[in-house]
């Protein structure tokens, strides 16, 4: 006789009258598969835990975006966040898509060449940029967004020392509304120091400017406070027009659209609360369009899009160490998926899914990854089937700023797959190894055994 | 190891403890356990009997079982031995 399904005995408390916040969103369906390729094959050919990319995905969310705003306003131009997701492909396949590049270093700059992207077609923005960055991407054309009086000044020195024009565009910060407000990169609007950065440039006649540039913040819940940025830029860009007859000829209104993740502390889902594309693109050439700029010199509007067009094609595959009970009974599974490689659940509750059939009971439980710090807790409290040591589970939407802010803390980091359009799984970036970080290490001779 | 006497079963697996008022859920394999503790089965009999029903091993079961006791016992519905 064939032996039934098993699962494992449950019992759990009714709280009558005390809905679980998460109730309406339990995982037990699992997610056992990802375009077509098997969560449990990819875990034995290349190792748990894993990164997964979704090449699909990807270029459906870029696409969609793109949309959104190209049937709004007749220049788009897409540059991606490097810092977002830096890995060659995942910027390769952006830059294939038309996206220039963003970056704010000089190892992301040298990245981007690397990566095939034609020097003006690289936006350097941040605090951070060397006389020799700035020496580079002078020449090579590069779109320079000045942070600081004192860039502003190094910049202008070296133009006159290497005879190049830079091209450049200030950024400005701004108060759109929200808190907190961001008023630490760039210059502020408010105070004037922004046209005071704009009139230095304009009189100094060393440096061309070409744009204006803002990131007002990151995952913004609201598409208004868009609107506000585009029309201060606006103002500004009408004001050197009048002034100096120099037309602006792109603004940039940086990142910060939402993805559709729930932040920690949220009461409803991110994929309920979250604007879409076509709101921040409504609220972004609403105001450029039915502004004082004529329509032969509309500015093309450059996005710095990050999180909203990766974190949905990001996955992280783990497998379940362990089961516990705390001391107060309540359950817990540790995984083999820690902080140090989802360093976004310290922002995001993260959706959990088995990866195999299981259960349909569930039981509030903690997540725990496998450092040994108490920091080291992927979800505090969720709805979760009970899983078994060796089951394996799926995280979603963790394709934005893990594979760049990750660390190697206490365990090594994983391989990374790319799955492309055609469902072939491609490694993109090999897991670490003790070598890897023995050979950055120097031991002083008196100190060896 | 017995069940609390006063605690009420019912057949779909819903309990009440009137002594505490908390009432609990079971899902169909923690019946069948709760009704075999309920006739004082012994672990092992417990354990033959659903590892010949169930496709499970025994140590997958074995942790699964004491759990299940530890969270009787959480939730005051064991006797005190
Ligand atoms: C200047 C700049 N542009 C773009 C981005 C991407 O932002 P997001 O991922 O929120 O879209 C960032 C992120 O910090 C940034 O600093």
């Amino acid at each position: 006789m064939e032996k039934l399904r098993y699962e494992s005995p449950i019992i759990n408390k009714v709280n009558a009258g005390m809905p679980d916040k998460f109730g309406m969103n339990v995982n037990t369906k699992p997610i056992s598969y990802i375009d077509g390729v098997s969560v449990k094959d990819l875990l034995k050919d290349y190792g748990s835990p894993l990164f997964v990319l979704s090449e699909k995905t990807i270029t459906e969310t870029y696409n969609n975006s793109k949309r959104a705003f190209t049937s709004r306003y007749p220049k788009i131009q897409f540059a991606w966040s490097y810092k977002t997701n830096y890995l060659n492909a995942v910027c390769s396949l952006f830059h294939q898509l038309g996206s220039w590049a963003e970056v704010v270093s000089g190892f992301e700059y040298e990245k981007a060449i690397k990566n095939g992207i034609e020097g003006k077609h690289i936006i350097f923005n941040g605090p951070d940029k060397s006389k020799e960055d700035l020496i580079k991407a002078s020449k090579n054309g590069s779109l320079i967004h000045i942070d600081h009086f004192d860039e502003l000044y190094m910049l202008i020195e070296i133009a006159d020392s290497i005879d190049e024009t830079p091209k450049v565009a200030i950024r400005v910060n701004m108060d759109t509304g929200i808190f907190p407000q961001w008023d630490r990169f760039g210059f502020n609007y408010e105070n004037g120091e922004a046209w005071n950065a704009i009139n230095r440039i304009m009189i100094s006649k060393k440096l061309n400017l070409v744009g204006l540039h803002c990131h007002i913040g990151t995952y913004m819940m609201s598409p208004s406070p868009y609107s506000v940025a585009t029309k201060k830029l606006i103002d500004l860009a009408l004001e050197i027009d009048h002034k100096y007859k120099h037309k602006i000829k792109y603004l940039d209104l940086g990142g910060g659209f939402a993805s559709k993740n729930t932040l920690k502390g949220a009461y409803l889902p991110g994929t309920d609360t979250c604007p879409t594309f076509d709101d921040y693109a409504d609220a972004i050439t609403n105001v450029i369009i039915n502004s004082q700029i004529s329509p032969e010199n509309l500015p093309t509007l450059i996005l710095e899009t990050g999180r909203a067009l990766i974190d949905d094609a990001g996955y992280i595959l783990g497998t379940v160490l362990a089961n516990k009970r705390l001391a107060s009974g309540r359950r817990a599974t540790i995984i083999d998926i820690g902080v140090n490689m989802l360093f976004t659940s310290f922002w995001y509750e993260h959706e959990i899914f088995p990866a195999q059939q299981c259960s349909t009971q569930t039981e509030d439980t903690t997540i725990y990854g496998p450092l040994c710090m108490n920091i080291d807790v992927i979800r505090q409290a969720i709805q979760f089937p009970i899983l078994q040591k060796g089951d394996n589970v799926v995280i979603k939407r963790i394709g934005a700023y893990n594979m760049t802010q990750w660390m190697q803390f206490i365990t090594l980091r994983p391989k990374i797959i790319l799955i492309d359009t055609e469902s072939k799984a491609h490694i993109i970036r090999k897991n670490e190894t003790n070598s890897v970080f023995e050979n950055l290490e120097i031991t002083p001779k008196y100190l060896k055994k | 190891m017995r069940l609390k006497k006063n605690i009420a079963i019912s057949e779909t697996g819903f309990i009440f403890n009137p002594s505490t008022g908390d009432s609990f859920t079971l899902n169909p394999i923690g019946i069948e356990i709760l009704s075999f503790i309920e006739n004082e089965k012994k672990y092992e009999e417990i354990s033959d009997a659903i590892l010949e029903k169930y496709d499970v091993d025994t140590i997958t079961f074995e942790k699964n079982y004491y759990d299940f006791i530890q969270m009787l016992k959480n939730n005051h519905l064991l006797e005190n031995e």
